[in-house]
């Protein structure tokens, strides 16, 4: 479908150059183990020197200039070709770098995309606050400017990342008396210097993905406010559209399938059931568990009209009918079916998925635990379950204040 | 197929509003229901409706239809869920042309179709017989007789029954109640000696009957398709009703969450319009949630039955169990939202709870869909 609107000479071009680049241990059908770090390092910078990590964003700022449909030839050539696509973090090609191509000057875009397409710099994003958290708006961390520097106090929480970060994105109050939305800057600063603390917070489900991070006197250049002053809910409301967006994709099971069944079909199957019927037997191909069966019946059904919807929104945003349902639809969805998900197989695994760690318990079973704590997160991070039925009761129903 | 609205279809929508806000609203089935309608609709409604292309749309053009499929009709479908214009869709062009699409020879396709297309002729599909459904429950037996057949049994919730001129019967020519071979389908004409058609007064005012067959003669020619296999077509006609059904409930459905949504913005307490509560918001949003899911597996079903898609079975179930379940909370939603009001007969929400209830028990509910639906996934 794709390869009819692109040239044969674009895709010969593109195949050699992948061809050359790729090393030997990364190439498709090779023993990825042998592969070096510095393999894996060259494979990325060849990748990332044409601008193939961020495919379709401009040359001029380090991107790959590419169209969708070359960048879907760059998909399937790279699948050809190589183990693996590399990919820099998505923090800044999937959300910074696409507000700076909006609302960045060209100065701002000439220093910081190139340096995102290559993975030279790592970002991550400071929203949340302590005392911050659905009424972002009410954030409290401050900049004040003094000479060429906004100096920056205060402390950011939920940072995803930020222990493995080079620079921040950081929504301020640079206003103090005006209303609390039209008070707020969006500024970029180097995380890597004095006055900067980076805390790892351990999670119930024993993994430590978040961050707080304190700012004493951190000092960002005045030149890296980006949009105007006082401007940044726009896009920080830009921008959760996008994380909202990320976290809404498919969850693990039917549409993924339903999908590939489109090519080759296959009898549908449930991936929970096949592990219900691992724990509990059946009588005649059926689970046993009446009750159980309902309630896995019930989430697959759930699952393949979440797809569908998803699938339907897309058409309909391209043929340019409807409004595609919103994003704060999916964003709820995703993140309460991936929570039931993690309750079923919960309640199909009893005291098996009790284990913390040790010998006593396989691997896998502790790591759906793990998923299952981790999964109760999925409906307060990125704007609460509440606060996405809020912004649909306002701005999908008009329901009044 | 995509779940987009083809320019076709999007044409069939706007023409069926039109029409079904004209000439048949929520009041137009108010009056029949009051008027008590022998008939349950108007014959000549129905002809008009016939006449803009609906009753002919899954009918081949070679037997007086418009050859397009079933996405199309649940365009209509739809639009009468919205108005509960209560027009024989289901009885007379999903079930009694599927079935004669599906299992009859060329002549009685060619002695039926273009009839049905034209509105003139009326079907109806006589095969429950017991209160929750239950497709291979069937005891009315036809036993060789001669050249033919004898029937004798007691057939409910034969939809459009009392005025079909002519019924399509499911019997038994072999095995016991339940079981899924030994069925046949038999065209039985209503004013044979025998039977007894007797409408029943249904909580939707939709028109329906108890057929009883006494011992009615037919002939050979009277059966469509195989004898003894008649479960072959029974089960595809069944997802088709299904299916369709699913779509009247998405019209359904949306008008009602609507009409609700509308009514928060306007009913005032405590000096305070009643929509500014979270706790109704709230539920509102998450309605929305569930009725923008129930389209799209509606809109699924329907064009995998077009397709003639692997597993399409399975996707209809997904669509029968979603679009019921829904159904259910947004009009019992849509009442309570609607306070004391929504408890008299003159609002009309409740013509649209009682319609919501029959056609959620139509074809199996959502907990029959979803056990099916599991057993389809292979668990």
């Amino acid at each position: 479908m794709a390869s009819e609107e692109v040239s044969q000479a674009f895709r010969d071009d593109l195949r050699s150059y992948l061809e050359a680049q790729c090393p030997a241990p990364l190439r498709k059908g090779a023993d990825p183990s042998a592969a070096t770090e510095a393999d894996r390092q060259a494979w990325l910078d060849a990748y990332a020197a044409r601008g193939y990590t961020t495919p379709t964003w401009p040359k001029e700022y380090g991107g790959g200039g590419l169209s969708k449909a070359e960048t879907r030839v760059l998909a399937e050539e790279v699948a050809q070709v190589a183990a693996y696509a590399p990919v820099v973090s998505f923090f800044g090609t999937s959300m910074l770098g696409p507000v700076l191509l909006e609302f960045g000057n060209e100065d701002q875009k000439k220093e910081h995309l190139p340096k995102i397409t290559s993975g030279e710099i790592n970002w991550c994003q400071g929203y949340s606050e302590p005392g911050s958290g659905s009424d972002l708006a009410s954030l409290q961390t401050r900049a004040v400017l003094e000479g060429d520097h906004w100096v920056i106090n205060g402390s950011k929480i939920w940072t995803t990342g930020a222990n493995h970060a080079d620079w921040m994105f950081c929504l301020t109050r640079t206003d103090f008396e005006a209303p609390k939305h039209d008070g707020i800057s969006f500024i970029l600063f180097d995380l890597r210097q004095p006055g900067v603390t980076i805390s790892p917070i351990q999670l119930i489900s024993g993994a430590s993905e978040f961050c707080q991070v304190f700012f004493e006197d951190v000092r960002a250049e005045k030149r890296n406010l980006v949009g105007p002053l006082n401007g940044g809910w726009t896009i920080a409301k830009r921008l959760l559209q996008h994380e909202r967006q990320m976290l809404s994709g498919p969850v693990d099971g039917a549409p993924r399938r339903a999908r590939a069944k489109q090519a080759a079909p296959t009898d549908p199957r449930s991936a929970l059931a096949e592990s219900a019927r691992a724990h509990l037997g059946d009588a005649d191909g059926q689970l046993g568990d009446a009750a159980l069966r309902d309630r896995i019946a019930q989430w697959e059904l759930d699952s393949m009209c979440f797809g569908l919807t998803l699938r339907r929104s897309g058409e309909e945003a391209r043929s340019g009918q409807g409004a595609g349902a919103a994003t704060s639809m999916f964003k709820l969805y995703a993140s309460e079916m991936n929570k039931r998900r993690a309750e079923i197989l919960m309640s199909v695994r009893g005291s098996d998925g009790l284990g913390w760690e040790g010998e006593a318990f396989s691997p896998s079973d502790i790591m759906e635990t793990r998923g299952w704590l981790r999964s109760k997160g999925n409906s307060i991070e990125g704007g609460t379950s509440e606060v996405q039925l809020n912004v649909i009761a306002k701005r999908v129903l008009g329901l009044p204040d | 197929m995509s779940l987009v609205l083809s320019e076709e279809q999007a044409l069939i929508k706007d023409t069926a509003a039109e029409f079904l806000k004209e000439h048949a609203p929520v009041t137009h089935l108010r009056a029949l229901r009051d008027a008590g309608d022998a008939t349950g609709f108007s014959k000549k409604l129905w002809k008009e409706m016939a006449e803009l292309g609906w009753a002919g749309i899954p009918i081949a053009e070679a037997h007086g239809g418009s050859g397009l499929g079933l996405a199309e009709l649940g365009v209509v479908l739809e639009e009468s869920g919205r108005t509960l214009a209560p027009y024989p869709f289901v009885s007379t062009v999903v079930l009694g042309a599927g079935a004669i699409q599906l299992a009859g020879s060329e002549a009685q396709q060619q002695a039926i179709l273009p009839s049905v297309a034209a509105g003139d002729t009326l079907l109806a599909l006589a095969f429950e017989e017991r209160g929750r459904f239950a497709p291979f429950a069937i005891e009315t037996r036809a036993e060789s007789a001669g050249d033919g057949y004898r029937l004798t049994g007691e057939k409910r919730f034969v939809l459009d029954g009392q005025v079909a001129d002519h019924l399509i019967v499911v019997a038994r020519t072999a095995g016991e109640a339940g079981d899924r071979d030994g069925l046949t389908l038999f065209l039985v004409d209503p004013s044979a000696d025998g039977v007894h058609v007797e409408r029943t007064v249904m909580i939707d005012s939709r028109g329906a009957a108890r057929v009883r067959l006494a011992g009615v003669a037919v002939g050979a020619d009277a059966v469509l398709g195989e004898v003894g296999g008649g479960a072959d077509v029974l089960e595809p006609l069944l997802d088709r009703g299904a299916a369709a059904v699913s779509a009247e409930l998405v019209g359904l459905l949306s008008e009602v969450f609507d009409r609700t949504v509308a009514y928060l913005k306007t009913r005032e307490q405590f000096g305070v319009l009643i929509g500014t509560f979270q706790a109704l918001k709230h539920r509102a949003a998450t309605m929305f949630c569930e009725v923008e899911l129930s389209r799209s597996v509606a809109l699924d079903a329907l064009r995998a039955l077009d397709e003639d898609r692997p597993h399409a079975a399975r996707v209809v179930s997904a669509a029968k169990a979603r679009c019921s379940d829904t159904a259910s909370l947004v009009t019992c939603e849509g009442l309570q939202m609607h306070g004391g009001i929504g408890m008299t007969d003159e609002e009309e929400i409740g013509l649209f709870l009682k319609r919501a209830k029959a056609a959620e028990l139509a074809f199996g509910d959502a907990a029959y869909h979803r056990d099916r639906f599991a057993r389809l996934t292979g668990f």
